[in-house]
């Protein structure tokens, strides 16, 4: 055995580390506690209702509701001429997803102390198991949502879906992977400042507000839609909308500008996340 | 051979006093020490975790300079008095916190038993759960399916399997954490006092399951318990952990009365109420209380036909009648080997105090150091009895020899055969 034998050993445990490290081996090796907490997180939301996975359909169809008569009853902002129903559903089922993503995992750290404070895994599994549980409840609202498509179409009102489809794969992903970095900044971060769990239930609140989710951008004056349109979210939502129901905007320009974000936030995120994970047990 | 486990330096240091204030002050000049590449201002060096001296820093280091190696197929205990350090390390070992400074290498996987049934969710199925619990643990959905039947077999509530855990008593949801956990085939394990758990059988089994990891499939075991009887089973090294630093590091048996022996040092730089208030078990109405403790004339030495007295101090808050004392012996491993029952009943008065002398004649005992803790209460084991107060390890004496008149004494004594010398009488008839 040589010297250098001696000395090799396969782990290494110390407080430092490379800077650049995003650890996607380790994930990989606990794919299936990723997937187990999938599971567990679904079983576990419905047990004891009695409407049970009917639930997944009661809220979206509840605010599309609410947001119908305040906004299009009494507020009368405009739809961009679709069916209102239609136009609010489209923006509660995708901004419910990435507000979800967002808020579920900014708070990783704190509701799981118990558990991160008895056994090692990497700690990314879990904000990533609750993006992958709201993709799967997304794609059953989804499913909402295109019966109120077809029916629209059916019924011969203004809606035209067109090949932009094909860019929803690509949004879908974008909105998690955005909801997933935010989520993973904030926990890091309120290990240590508690103050952030207050402030984001209500920011993203305020966030949605600045997204065209209730309006469209083409209702926005001129001079003012640059603001909207710097918001990553903006472009997804339009994007969407436009693909599936024909009206709004689009422009490559704010989709690739939102996807720039996306990967700048994601990295950012789980670079601080995997920094914070080590320590943040003394602090939590 | 080379060691598995190779700790390097290993320092860790923790923040005294509520976390939220000033953290973000400390956590910016600390940043800016580093971008300057200047030491952490809030590090000093040289104080350690010694609790019961104030020091002015809220940083203290809850371990220092740790320097350990651990060969394949060891079982290493790690002893020590509260707040030595033992979880700290462990808690490092198993990734949960990260070192200050320092490094551990190590080869395979760490897998560790700190708490069991982590991450159960009460609303799924014992199934569920222990697929849930064996991934939590490390094991692969694979591993968990090809032991599933021993682990449920192990458990004993194979007929609660698809029933929510949520449905479970405390101590089924134990014996099936217990279990999932017995079954992960780390290289290296880590356990932390849960042999404490469930009843008397199932800490039987438990113990069982432990001498078989550690003797028969040749892991490695890193074992923290306060249980003496314990350690002294399982483990073939140990190591003593003080104020965050390494005393002591060998056999087993010379760890633990190292160890033994530094605890009883300690009492003697307090004053006689210091050491009764230090060594009170909380949790007692102290109606009646002792106020001191001490063995006649401080003699320690005693030789077996010797008559050991205790002499204390007792007061009273509130008047009580047919009051007794009660005394139970350990030996060095902390066993206990016996104990007695006070049968001279007296009665006190509130502001009232007490000398009392307690003769132990006859006891038989064998060469070998020893404590007592005493108690006060009313009753007996006959009819049921209350205590007001406890004292534990209050008295420390040893046994040097037989007789002092006979020189030889006990040189051909095992241990094996226990710490009493019964006196029998035999007759050829």
């Amino acid at each position: 055995m040589s010297s250098q034998d001696k000395e090799y050993y396969d782990s290494v445990i110390t407080n430092r580390d490379k800077f650049f490290d995003l650890r996607l081996r380790d994930i990989w090796q606990f794919r299936d506690l990723l997937m187990l907490f999938v599971h567990r997180d679904f079983v576990a939301y419905y047990k004891q209702t009695i409407l049970g996975p009917l639930w997944f359909f009661i809220q979206p169809l509840l605010t599309t509701l609410v947001f119908t008569v305040i906004f299009g009853r009494i507020a009368k902002i405009p739809t961009d001429g679709l069916p209102p129903v239609l136009f609010y559903l489209a923006g509660v089922t995708s901004w419910n997803y990435f507000a979800d993503c967002f808020k579920k995992t900014s708070n990783s750290f704190t509701q799981n102390a118990h558990i991160f404070g008895k056994v090692y895994f990497p700690r990314v599994i879990v904000p990533l198991s609750i993006v992958i549980t709201n993709l799967i409840s997304f794609g059953i609202q989804l499913l909402l949502f295109l019966a109120f498509v077809f029916y629209f179409i059916y019924s011969g009102a203004n809606v035209h879906p067109n090949l932009f489809i094909l860019l929803f794969p690509v949004i879908v992903i974008m909105m998690g992977i955005m909801g997933l970095g935010l989520g993973m900044l904030v926990s890091a971060l309120t290990t240590k400042y508690r103050d952030l769990q207050f402030l984001i239930v209500f920011g993203i609140q305020l966030l949605m507000y600045a997204t065209p989710v209730i309006y469209p951008v083409s209702s926005i004056p001129e001079k003012y839609q640059l603001f909207v349109l710097l918001n990553p979210m903006s472009s997804i939502i339009e994007t969407f909308r436009y693909s599936f129901l024909g009206v709004g905007s689009f422009s490559y320009s704010g989709l690739l500008y939102s996807l720039i974000f996306t990967i700048v936030i994601f990295v950012f995120g789980l670079l601080v996340f995997n920094k914070t994970e080590k320590n943040f047990m003394d602090v939590v | 051979m080379k060691a598995i486990v190779k700790i390097e330096n290993l320092s860790k240091m923790y923040r005294l006093g509520s976390i939220g204030t000033g953290t973000l002050t400390h956590d910016l000049k600390r940043w800016y020490y580093r971008v300057r590449k200047r030491e952490d201002p809030y590090l000093k060096i040289g104080e350690n975790s010694d609790g019961s001296t104030k020091s002015k820093s809220n940083y203290i280091w809850a371990l220092k300079d740790i320097n350990l190696e651990v060969m394949p197929g060891e079982v290493l205990g790690i002893i020590g008095k509260n707040g030595a350090g033992k979880s700290t390390l462990l808690k490092i070992l198993s990734r949960v916190t990260g070192p200050t400074t320092g490094a551990i290498h190590y080869n395979g996987r760490i897998g560790s038993l700190l708490e069991v049934g982590t991450g159960f969710h009460p609303e799924l199925t014992g199934r569920e759960n222990i697929f849930l619990n064996g991934a939590i643990l490390g094991m692969t959905k694979a591993e968990i399916r090809s032991r599933f039947d021993e682990i449920v077999d192990f458990s004993g509530v194979e007929r609660y399997i698809d029933t929510p855990v949520k449905r479970y008593s405390s101590g089924m949801m134990v014996r099936l954490g217990f279990a999932v956990a017995a079954h992960l085939e780390p290289e290296i394990l880590i356990v932390d006092e849960v042999l404490a758990v469930g009843d008397a059988e199932f800490q039987k089994k438990a113990i069982g399951k432990m001498q078989d990891v550690s003797q028969n499939s040749g892991r490695t075991v890193l074992f923290v318990s306060h249980n003496m009887g314990a350690v002294k089973n399982l483990c073939s090294k140990a190591v003593l952990l003080e104020n965050g630093r390494i005393s002591y590091n060998g056999a087993t048996k010379e760890a633990i009365s190292f160890y033994l022996n530094r605890k009883m040092e300690i009492l003697n730089f307090f004053s006689k109420e210091e050491t009764v208030d230090k060594l009170r078990l909380s949790g007692y109405t102290l109606d009646v209380y002792f106020s001191t403790i001490e063995i006649e004339n401080d003699k320690v030495d005693y030789y077996t036909n010797d008559k050991i007295v205790i002499l204390c101090s007792i007061k009273c808050i509130r008047k009580t009648d047919n009051i007794r004392i009660n005394g139970t012996i350990f030996n060095n491993e902390e066993q206990s080997i016996g104990g007695w029952f006070g049968r001279d009943f007296f009665d006190m008065k509130p502001e009232e105090e007490r000398r009392i002398k307690i003769e132990l004649k006859g006891h038989n005992l064998v060469v070998g150091n020893y404590v007592i803790s005493l108690s006060i209460g009313k009753g007996d084991f006959t009819d049921g009895m209350i205590d007001f107060d406890v004292i534990q390890h209050v008295i420390k004496f040893n046994i040097v020899g037989f007789d002092s008149k006979k020189i030889i004494g006990y040189s051909v004594w095992n241990s094996k055969w226990g710490n009493v010398l019964f006196n029998v009488k035999t007759t050829v008839i």
